[in-house]
């Protein structure tokens, strides 16, 4: 299993929650300190090149006008850390292009990165969550289509290498096609796609992508990647790679049950800082109308992540893996099992508060402790014997999740 | 009352149309809110007029037609509308987002109107770039939102007390709304220099209260139309068809009624 260290690079000096209305999009950013942001930017780049010194690989995602992560630009982040790092591979995930109006700049950028780190890209495409509706002005309707059709002009970007051509789409127009890098990897580098329901890894199956889950957990995990490796296996004749599938979860290892406790705790102030208004968690043409209606209403309060996420019940859930590193093998590996495998761990490693040393050292047991096991459990994959324990587990039933999963699968 | 709904069919979209009452044709064009045939308003335009009342794709349950992405597509859609029922003389009178329609509609063909009536339209920018001419309801909670479109916010649907079928149809009208005029936010920068056309008397009625747009937004709306004067209702905000209908029919009678 390829394990991906990822932080948001939150900026958690935040007046009482109780003072603002959203920590997303409208928080004013006289809140935000550039000298204090500095500091920040620099441990959360030295926690990259950490991970890439252990043996982990680097994930960076981006979001826009949030506190919760002040990576606007993702690509900047992976451009210095294309220089960087040495050996890590280097993970975008992603690129919200539904929300871009340039497809054509999002694989110049991506090319760049990938010759600069020589060849170690491996480039995501998101939809986006709600949230960034009104910072993009970009309506969520459609967000599906645009980002395949942004999707189509980037990847012939990358793979045409005999001057122009032209694309003229629905929502995106160019005329004189012809991208300088061209990508260091042949025909290009890898693609991740985020998915969050079954019927959402179709597309992503049919072209042997990696297909990505944010946070399902128990509830939902295998709808989506029983999904996936349905699409897959009517698209090819033959079962998905285990590679094919990434999970991401809070994670944190600790040498003993309570300073793993402590360290868990600090990582959940991604969920519990998560303070959003319905309008902005719930744009016109982001969920579908029975989901947006429940928003509505209140009976999901309308907040993206529940405030009151509770450390056991995130990990009961799969969301969170923590505890000392026998502990988190275990479970991990049980969620492995009961998801029917996946190949990589997106693992956010750092939120909140959470220093560098705390975050450190839980990445070095992580690395030297859990690490090598989840590579010998992924390297003994079969799928007939993920089948057979599988059947071994029924699935387990949970409360409805309401807008929580809704959103944080994208 | 002389009632007929139906399904028209047009640029291969099934088109639903209200169709109400006896008299001069009147074609109305609904707001964000959706379709209004239950409101008492509606039924008192009845009694003097031919309502045809269709239902913008996308509300009241209906499918939002693969090739539409915005409120032009509308425009062209009535504009057959007209032409396919074959309308003469016809009164155009559009609500909100519905009266920004009814304005790009006659700067393209007044041929069938007789008048033209606003209600609290939106659809032009007046102001600078940097000045919130329409409020950005989008981006409000419900609670302000209704303080924004309502002279008395009490009277604001409340989502709290409808079933979830009622609810899912607001969701799903939310989206058409939006599809409609989601950027450039409730307007057409073209729409100002286009005005000067609208060659029929045209009325326009504004709720006193109106926070979205404002009677300040209806003055620079009126100045833009050759023919054209604003009367204001006391009491009443983006809807005053809702909040002051006595006073509403009053003024479209007064002006339309042959």
């Amino acid at each position: 299993m390829q394990t991906w260290f990822f932080t948001e690079d939150a900026y958690p000096y935040l007046p009482d929650a109780d003072t603002y209305e959203s920590i997303r999009v409208n928080l004013p950013n006289k809140h935000y300190d550039p000298v204090k942001g500095a500091d920040l930017y620099h441990m959360y780049l030295d926690l990259w090149c950490a991970a890439d010194e252990l043996g982990l690989e680097v994930m960076v995602n981006e979001h826009h006008q949030t506190a919760t992560c002040v990576v606007p630009a993702a690509p900047i982040m992976l451009g210095i850390l294309a220089r960087q790092t040495r050996r890590a591979r280097l993970l975008i995930l992603g690129n919200p292009i539904a929300n871009r109006n340039q497809p054509i700049r999002v694989a110049e950028e991506m090319a760049m990165i990938d010759v600069i780190s020589r060849g170690r890209l491996e480039c995501g495409f998101v939809r986006a969550v709600p949230y960034e509706a009104a910072p993009a002005n970009i309506l969520p309707f459609r967000g599906g289509e645009r980002l395949w059709e942004a999707h189509d002009m980037i990847l012939k970007a990358w793979t045409t290498h005999d001057g122009p051509f032209n694309f003229e789409g629905r929502w995106f127009r160019a005329r004189q096609i012809n991208v300088w890098p061209r990508p260091y990897q042949q025909p290009h580098p890898p693609v991740w796609i985020t998915v969050g329901s079954g019927r959402s890894t179709i597309r992503v199956a049919q072209h042997k992508y990696t297909g990505a889950v944010f946070l399902a957990g128990y509830p939902r995990i295998r709808e989506i990647y029983d999904g996936y490796r349905a699409a897959y296996r009517e698209a090819h004749g033959e079962d998905a790679p285990v590679n094919r599938l990434a999970y991401a979860a809070l994670v944190y290892v600790g040498d003993n049950p309570r300073k793993a406790r402590e360290g868990a705790e600090k990582v959940l102030w991604y969920m519990t800082s998560n303070k959003v208004p319905p309008q902005w968690s719930n744009p016109p043409g982001y969920h579908p109308p029975p989901v947006a209606a429940q928003i509505m209403k209140g009976a999901r309060g309308g907040a993206g992540l529940p405030l009151v996420a509770r450390l056991d019940e995130q990990m009961s859930r799969g969301n969170v893996f923590a505890g000392t590193p026998d502990q988190v093998y275990a479970q991990i590996k049980h969620f492995w099992e009961y998801a029917g495998g996946f190949g990589h761990l997106l693992m956010m490693g750092q939120a909140g508060f959470l220093s560098y040393a705390d975050t450190t050292a839980s990445m070095e047991l992580f690395t030297k402790e859990v690490y090598p096991r989840l590579q010998e459990l992924t390297a003994a994959y079969d799928v007939g014997r993920m089948q057979e324990l599988r059947t071994q587990q029924p699935d387990r039933e949970f409360a409805d999740l309401g807008a929580f999963a809704a959103e944080f699968v994208r | 009352m002389q009632e007929s709904s139906s399904t028209i069919v047009l640029q291969g979209i099934s088109l639903r149309v209200v169709r109400r009452g006896a008299g001069p044709p009147l074609l109305l064009l609904h707001g964000g809110d959706g379709p209004q045939d239950h409101l008492p308003f509606f039924n008192s335009l009845a009694e003097r007029f031919d309502v045809i009342a269709p239902v913008h794709p996308g509300f009241g349950g209906s499918t939002i037609p693969e090739q539409f992405d915005g409120m032009d597509d509308l425009v062209y859609l009535y504009l057959d509308l007209l032409d396919a029922l074959d309308l003469h003389d016809v009164v155009l009178l559009g609500f909100s987002m519905g009266g920004w329609a009814a304005a790009e509609l006659a700067v393209r063909n007044t041929s069938r109107l007789s008048q033209l009536i606003l209600v609290d339209a939106v659809g032009i920018k007046p102001g600078e770039r940097e000045t919130r001419d329409i409020t950005d309801i989008f981006g409000l909670p419900g609670a302000e939102v209704a303080r924004v479109l309502f002279h008395d916010p009490s009277r604001a649907p409340n989502p709290g007390s409808m079933t979830d079928e009622q609810l899912t149809v607001l969701a799903s009208d939310r989206i058409a709304h939006a599809v409609y005029t989601w950027d450039p936010y409730m307007h057409n920068p073209k729409l100002r220099y286009r005005l000067h056309r609208i060659d029929v008397p045209t009325l326009l009625i504004w709720g006193e209260s109106d926070r979205m747009v404002t009677v300040a937004y209806a003055e620079a709306y009126r100045a833009l139309i050759p023919d054209a004067r604003l009367v204001v209702i006391p009491e009443a905000g983006h809807l005053p068809q809702l909040e002051r209908p006595d006073l509403f029919v009053e003024h479209v009678w007064s002006f339309a009624a042959r």
